[in-house]
């Protein structure tokens, strides 16, 4: 089977002057179509550089991105980004916010009433659509999460990349986001790519976990299956050994063979 | 505030609370509306303490004026003579038996149309230029140094040189208006699109729009506090060189109007344009400051 999103030999160095730091080295990944793939490392490590590449926000050193087979190395709608802390326009209410994208991606596609109908119906799906007319600053930071995952699946991206998407909320908002994400997967199937650091957050919700060695020169480290059914249930999990066992790898992972290192 | 209340007797307000839904019937709770009256009051209150104070203050000055002025041989005039001098302009502005002899009507509206063309031209120009200054680091290499050398250059000095130029009072006037607010509003245009967090520019470059919409969709209203800062200070500046090319280059104006009343020491007019000339130059303030509340509506909060 041909890989849905293929990360070649990607090598990144970033160059100020004559110092020049290599970030990531020989990143090699392969995603198929509807998985849910995670990546997880130390801070600083360039889990953050390695989206933006897939993105098309920052361009590689070496290597290239491979989407079905067709090399991307600019950013587009069909990898559509969640940021850490949401990037609504403020000026722009919550419906305005979807549909700047969906007049994009849809300018030819759909009529002006099917974009507004799209436009709802993505906000419909993230339990958004009450709040259609506030702007940014009325809602709160995980109904500003929301939208901003309503604006990226309204523009039908081949590949959700999610950058640490739950970072900046608190823990309760954080767990009812998490199943809302894992129900839209669950339901539209998307691929999704998502960073996080948050070990519970990786298990929970992904196939594979991609655990990333400490920077410079960050690698993937492992690569962890996690062969639990969906739908997954949060607190049936919580006894579940073949989550604990999970678990248990990726912190072994990030704590004992790869703990953080404070830079001197 | 609700603190001590609810300490004072916490098992009283826990029972009513928990008896509540199970046996009171539905009670309706309209809520209860100020009479109207009251709300009136309270808006007369509120009025009366932000303009109670300044006419204090303004009356207060009147008698000192009044009373500085009064004796033989001052050389300007009390307020009385003031008023007393200029009744005729003040309730008639809009006489005008030809020439520049018109009323306070013609001549302020002329400098004010010099102003509306010239600090409308120095908005588009600014914008654009501060757009370009920002946007692009060569083009900040290039221009800045040559608009901080520019922009000290006083707007009078701009005179001589456009009334060369163009030979004529008019266009002239309507330069020096342009030279001197344009600064302003391009360097704060300029700041505002430096600082456009990354994360919009992302967003945008995910979205793919094109230069264009990313100028009008992400760019202006991002930039917009930043930009109406400067046409802010734009309009105060070039409501402060009006008056000072008017007099240079006469003609119907508010600023020739003071010129020529000197000319005629006529000093009761000069004291009543200046009222004029100051309570303009509030309200242009006002006016762009308001438009920037408008607009800029949500922009500033994240």
């Amino acid at each position: 089977m041909q890989a849905y999103l293929k990360l070649d030999h990607i090598d990144k160095t970033f160059t100020r002057g004559n110092a020049s730091t290599e970030v990531l080295k020989e990143i090699n990944l392969t995603i198929d179509k509807g998985e849910y793939v995670s990546i997880i490392g130390h801070s600083g490590c360039g889990k953050s550089t390695l989206l933006n590449i897939v993105a098309g926000l920052t361009d590689c050193t070496n290597g290239c991105v491979l989407l079905e087979n067709r090399e991307v190395n600019s950013p587009g709608p069909d990898r559509a980004v969640v940021f850490q802390n949401h990037s609504l326009l403020p000026w722009l209410t919550v419906y305005e916010n979807v549909r700047l994208g969906v007049d994009k991606v849809f300018a030819s596609s759909k009529t002006r009433s099917e974009r507004d109908a799209w436009v709802m119906h993505n906000l419909n799906l993230v339990q958004m659509a009450h709040a259609k007319d506030k702007r940014p600053s009325e809602i709160s930071g995980g109904m500003k999460q929301r939208v901003g995952i309503a604006r990226a699946l309204a523009m039908e991206p081949k590949v959700l990349l999610l950058d640490e998407p739950f970072g900046a909320l608190d823990a309760l908002t954080r767990a009812h986001l998490q199943d809302s994400v894992m129900a839209l997967h669950q339901k539209l199937g998307n691929t999704i790519l998502m960073i996080t650091h948050d070990v519970d957050e990786a298990v929970l919700l992904s196939d594979r976990i991609v655990m990333m060695t400490n920077g410079p020169s960050a690698r993937i480290g492992e690569v962890l299956e996690v062969p639990l059914a969906r739908p997954r249930k949060r607190l049936e999990l919580a006894t579940n050994p073949g989550y604990l066992k999970c678990r248990q790898r990726v912190l072994e992972f990030l704590y004992e063979r790869h703990r953080f290192v404070e830079a001197a | 505030m609700n603190m001590p209340a609810i300490k004072t007797e916490p098992a009283t307000a826990i029972v009513t609370h928990a008896a509540a839904p199970v046996a009171t019937p539905v009670v309706t709770m309209t809520p209860k509306r100020p009479p109207r009256a009251e709300k009136y009051s309270k808006m007369v209150k509120d009025t009366a303490v932000r303009v109670v104070p300044p006419l204090i203050v303004i009356a207060l000055l009147m008698l000192f004026w009044e009373l500085v002025c009064q004796r033989a041989g001052s050389t300007l005039p009390p307020p009385s003579r003031v008023f007393k001098d200029t009744k005729e302009l003040i309730f008639d502005p809009f006489f005008d038996r030809g020439g520049i002899d018109k009323g306070l009507f013609w001549h302020l509206s002329a400098s004010l149309q010099r102003v509306a063309l010239g600090y409308s031209i120095a908005a588009i120009v600014g914008v654009a230029l501060g757009t370009l200054v920002g946007q692009s680091v060569w083009a900040m290499r290039g221009l800045d140094p040559l608009f901080q050398v520019l922009r000290t250059i006083p707007p009078l000095a701009w005179l001589p040189l456009s009334l060369a130029a163009f030979r004529d009072g008019q266009p002239s006037a309507i330069f020096v208006i342009f030279i001197t607010s344009v600064w302003p509003i391009i360097i704060n245009t300029a700041v505002g699109i430096r600082n456009i967090p990354q994360d919009y520019r992302n967003v945008a470059a995910v979205v793919q729009l094109n230069p264009l919409e990313f100028f009008g969709k992400i760019m202006i209203p991002a930039a917009a506090p930043y930009i109406f800062t400067g046409l802010r200070i734009g309009i105060g500046l070039s409501w402060l060189a009006i008056v000072a090319a008017e007099m240079l280059i006469g003609g119907v104006g508010i600023g020739f109007f003071i010129w020529d009343a000197w000319n005629s020491s006529h000093i009761s007019e000069i004291i009543l344009a200046l009222f004029y000339v100051g309570i303009i130059g509030f309200v242009l303030d006002r006016l762009i400051a308001g438009l920037g509340k408008i607009v800029t509506r949500g922009t500033s909060a994240g």
